[in-house]
């Protein structure tokens, strides 16, 4: 058995880029992210090389946020992880030790460099009228969006949907309206990315439930006006964190450019690829820049209206939570 | 070996050892991963996860439409094959040819392949009243796609083999041309058709790549159950996901059991002939 | 494998009854098989050639295609050496338990390629038996190349030792009895007497190997970690494409795998049309 792991690992090692003479990282990052990382890597590639002289690579892997969480546990060594909601990496903390359970504290803003919110995508025209959540619940509209077990952005969905109930209709009425909302979902995708193409692509739906960052996404690849974004009374303040795997970089000796990376995010420069990639920016001039692009809205948050990922995501998304509930209840 | 095999040949050791060894390390110790993280779980939790009101429907779903696409299969697949030996048409080579694209094309290929075909966008979804793709009969087109082969592959050289001389008698006895194909050939041509069945029946059951994309993933309804272990492992939940797999393997086996009962009746079937 | 029809009147369908079933059957093979094959074919040229030469020649891409080829190159290779041994072994002596050896034999082709990935992660995951073992040793092989092999080896393990089994069985063993006999040790009796015997069988099962090599999808999905250059297969490549919103080269990808899958058919066909006695019968 020894002789045959030896020998695939040497394969592995001959198949890998070498390794030894520059540095590499590898970003863990959740399913809509792809652009922007990709023009994010370029620049921070050219600002290390600048500042330090080292030529920096930077893997990427994107998927559903709780499947990349649950990679990194199983032993994807990502240095960086740059995920959909802050419960995926308290996950990985918890269940792998890989990093403190205090995570979130090390970096500014509750180490989310980057906001977003969830609005509603619609097809030219905006044939159904659709104008605010309660449009969802009416009958004949088919609702797009994933599956909250998978993608972390089905989950900020799920939760935005709710929260409005909550506030609009009382807590009682809550989970009837959501359960009326999932009767109107024809398809699950098990990530963001899934569900926008099976909007976009596919023709399935009415209307997209989207990462604001999605949403802009589909409508400029899709060209022209084929699509609107609609932009509801109120919506979910979603905050995608990011942290340094403690014990991957210090294994990989990457420890300082992990954090030099991360920290990027935060300059003008790496805020200015955030707005321009449709990803809210935190730095108050980038923001006043690109006020045209994100309109105004009421948000609210995890914190205050659920009481923490913690419990949002017992009370939802485990096994046997109103999702699991609501689903059964659904099924037609 | 104490024992040895009654034979000039050599090389028995060697081989034989060898085939152990690769078995063991490539497919059985792997393999029990599955049983032994599944033995951790209690019964009683073990039968709450691998018969869950979830699993249930994903297993309707997979077993269900495996079932559909392999009878659908079985019916076109005899068609198919009798077209191929018994008559003679221009082009006929190549569709025996193509008849093993399912085969040889990759699962993912196929999946976006039939996705595109079948959306409401599609050439053929456009073109068909009800929906298909994102819907459980979506999963049962895929499925067809991906079982042709087993049925066409099977019942072939048993539908070749058969001699004429038995077909001559029963129509010189007066049977018609129908009465000879139902009472004569069909019987003669139901193991292999059963055997082809079988294995188109437990390919799709676990059919992962072709069928992830043009199923709507919707739990209750159009999930899949190996999408469904995806999810249990995705939850942190490996012994769920170890449940259910587990349990589709314990289908899987039974399967191919009675593949191989039958593969050994129609065997003694033709030695008595 | 093929009859020429029946030349009796009495036990020939009447000439509309024969071209229906043949125009059913090319209709139903149309809509199953050629529209898929098409639509691959017509998504990848949708906007050019140039676009199409473009998604080929792209980084992630070739690297890609190397991983493919790489893992191929290891996996069947390691199954043929298993099959001729399987082969051998069972064909050329009797013990008890050849039937469920036989069996175990083809267990993977029931095993659903999920659970074939997800087997591997119990076994070498950070959380698995070996896990800790292989962290602390630096020997990575789920989201790593080795985790790609192993699963590619697992769903592909009973391709060649299926093609051989039956046809070794068939062809008996009287002619390396009579080697034997005649003074040829093991392996002359195996390279000089049996090889040039199976060849062909050999050949079929390879090829059916190979294709399912680097086409597995789902196996691969479950290990691979999806890094972008480095442990993403072709189908595996093509799901990102897809999921990209590039479906022009998401499909210009899969029409290379398409194009292998019918170089793939054209040569089983060959090999079926000039050596299809040398094949084993039934499957």
């Amino acid at each position: 058995m020894r002789t045959l792991v030896g020998l695939l690992v040497l394969v592995g090692l001959g198949t890998a880029p070498a390794l030894h003479a520059e540095t590499a990282i590898l970003n863990v990052s959740y399913d809509p992210t792809r652009e922007l990382y990709k023009h994010i890597d370029l620049a921070f590639a050219a600002d290390w090389k600048a500042k330090t002289g080292e030529t920096v690579t930077i893997n990427q892997s994107h998927g559903g946020s709780g499947k990349q969480a649950r990679s990194v546990i199983d032993g994807l060594e990502a240095d960086v992880v740059t995920l959909a909601l802050a419960y995926d990496i308290d996950e990985i903390a918890a269940k792998s030790g890989l990093l403190p359970a205090t995570w979130q504290k090390r970096l500014p803003n509750n180490s989310t460099p980057y906001f977003s919110t969830v609005v509603f995508l619609v097809r030219k025209g905006n044939p159904k009228g659709i104008r605010d959540w309660n449009d969802l619940v009416r009958p004949g509209v088919a609702v797009i969006t994933p599956n909250p077990k998978s993608s972390g952005g089905a989950r900020w969905n799920y939760l935005a949907a709710w929260g409005y109930a909550t506030r609009t209709l009382g807590a009682a009425k809550a989970r009837e309206f959501v359960t009326k909302l999932y009767h109107n979902v024809p398809v699950l995708d098990s990530g963001a990315r899934g569900a926008t193409t099976t909007f976009v692509q596919r023709g399935q739906g009415d209307v997209l439930l989207a990462w604001e960052n999605e949403a802009y996404l589909a409508t400029h690849e899709a060209g022209g006006d084929a699509f609107e974004i609609v932009t509801p009374s109120i919506s979910v303040l979603a905050e995608p964190p990011v942290a340094v795997v403690d014990k991957n970089a210090a294994k990989h000796g990457t420890t300082k450019v992990a954090e030099a990376y991360l920290r990027f995010l935060y300059t003008p420069a790496g805020q200015e690829i955030i707005a321009h990639d449709y990803y809210r920016p935190r730095d108050p001039a980038v923001a006043a820049k690109y006020a045209g692009t994100f309109k105004p809205l009421q948000m609210f948050t995890i914190d205050r209206n659920f009481g923490g990922w913690q419990r949002a995501h017992k009370a939802h998304f485990a096994d046997g939570g109103s999702f699991d509930q609501i689903f059964e209840a659904a099924k037609r | 070996m104490r024992w040895r095999p009654r034979s000039i040949l050599g090389g028995f050791g060697l081989t034989f050892g060898f085939t152990l060894f690769y078995l063991c390390v490539i497919v059985l110790i792997p393999l029990s991963a599955i049983f032994i993280k599944t033995a951790g779980l209690g019964p009683t939790e073990f039968f709450a996860v691998a018969l869950s009101r979830r699993a249930v429907a994903a297993y309707r779903l997979s077993f269900g439409a495996a079932a559909l696409a392999a009878a659908i299969n079985s019916i076109f697949g005899l068609l198919v094959a009798w077209v191929l030996v018994r008559y003679d048409f221009a082009g006929k080579r190549i569709v025996g040819a193509l008849v093993d694209l399912p085969f040889a094309l990759p699962t993912a290929v196929a999946g976006i392949a039939l996705t595109a075909l079948y959306a409401p966008t599609g050439w053929i979804g456009a073109l068909l009243p009800i929906k298909v793709a994102f819907e459980p009969i979506g999963v049962v087109v895929a499925l067809s796609f991906i079982g042709l082969p087993f049925v066409v592959r099977t019942v072939e050289p048993v539908l070749a083999d058969l001699g004429h001389d038995v077909e001559e008698a029963a129509a010189s006895l007066g049977a018609g041309r129908r009465q000879t194909f139902v009472r004569v050939i069909l019987p003669a041509v139901l193991p292999a058709l059963a055997t082809g069945f079988a294995l188109a029946f437990a390919r799709g059951v676990g059919e992962y790549g072709s069928v992830i994309f043009i199923a709507g993933n919707l739990p209750f309804r159009s999930e899949i159950a190996p999408l469904l272990i995806v999810q249990q492992l995705e939850q942190y939940n490996y012994a769920g996901a170890t449940a259910i797999a587990a349990t589709m393997l314990f289908a899987s086996f039974a399967v191919l059991l009675a593949i191989n009962l039958l593969q050994a009746w129609d065997r003694k079937r033709m030695a008595s002939q | 494998m093929t009859t020429s029809p029946p030349t009796s009147p009495t036990t020939a369908e009447p000439r509309w009854v024969r071209w229906t079933l043949i125009a059913v059957a090319l209709a139903f093979l149309v809509v199953t098989l050629a529209l898929p094959l098409a639509a691959v074919f017509a998504g990848a040229l949708a906007r050019g050639l140039t676009a199409y030469r473009s998604a080929i020649a792209e980084a992630d891409a070739i690297a890609a295609m190397r991983l493919t080829l790489t893992v191929a190159a290891i996996a069947v290779p390691l199954n043929i050496v298993f099959g001729l041994a399987a082969s051998w072994a069972v064909a050329k002596f009797d013990f008890p338990g050849k039937s469920i050896l036989i069996s175990l034999i083809d267990l993977p082709l029931s095993v659903s390629p999920v659970v074939s990935g997800l087997i591997y992660i119990l076994l070498f995951g950070l959380q698995g038996w070996g896990g800790e073992w292989l962290r602390d040793h630096d020997v990575k092989i789920v989201f790593a190349v080795p985790g790609i092999v192993l699963a590619t080896m697992f769903v592909t393990f009973p391709f060649v030792a299926r093609e051989l089994i039956p046809l070794m069985l068939e062809q008996g063993r009287s002619d390396e009895e009579a080697a034997c006999s005649l003074g040829a040790t093991g392996w002359q009796t195996f390279a000089r007497v049996t090889l040039p015997n199976i060849r062909w069988g050999l050949l079929y099962g390879v090829l059916l190997c190979n294709a399912r090599a680097m086409g597995e999808f789902g196996a691969v999905s479950v290990v691979s970690g999806h890094i972008r250059g480095l442990t993403n297969t072709l189908p595996l490549h093509i799901e990102i494409l897809y999921n990209e919103y590039n479906y022009v080269a998401a499909f210009a990808v899969a029409s290379l795998l398409a194009g292998l899958a019918l170089v793939t058919l054209v040569a089983k066909s060959l090999l079926e049309w000039r050596f299809g006695d040398q094949l084993a019968g039934g499957r």
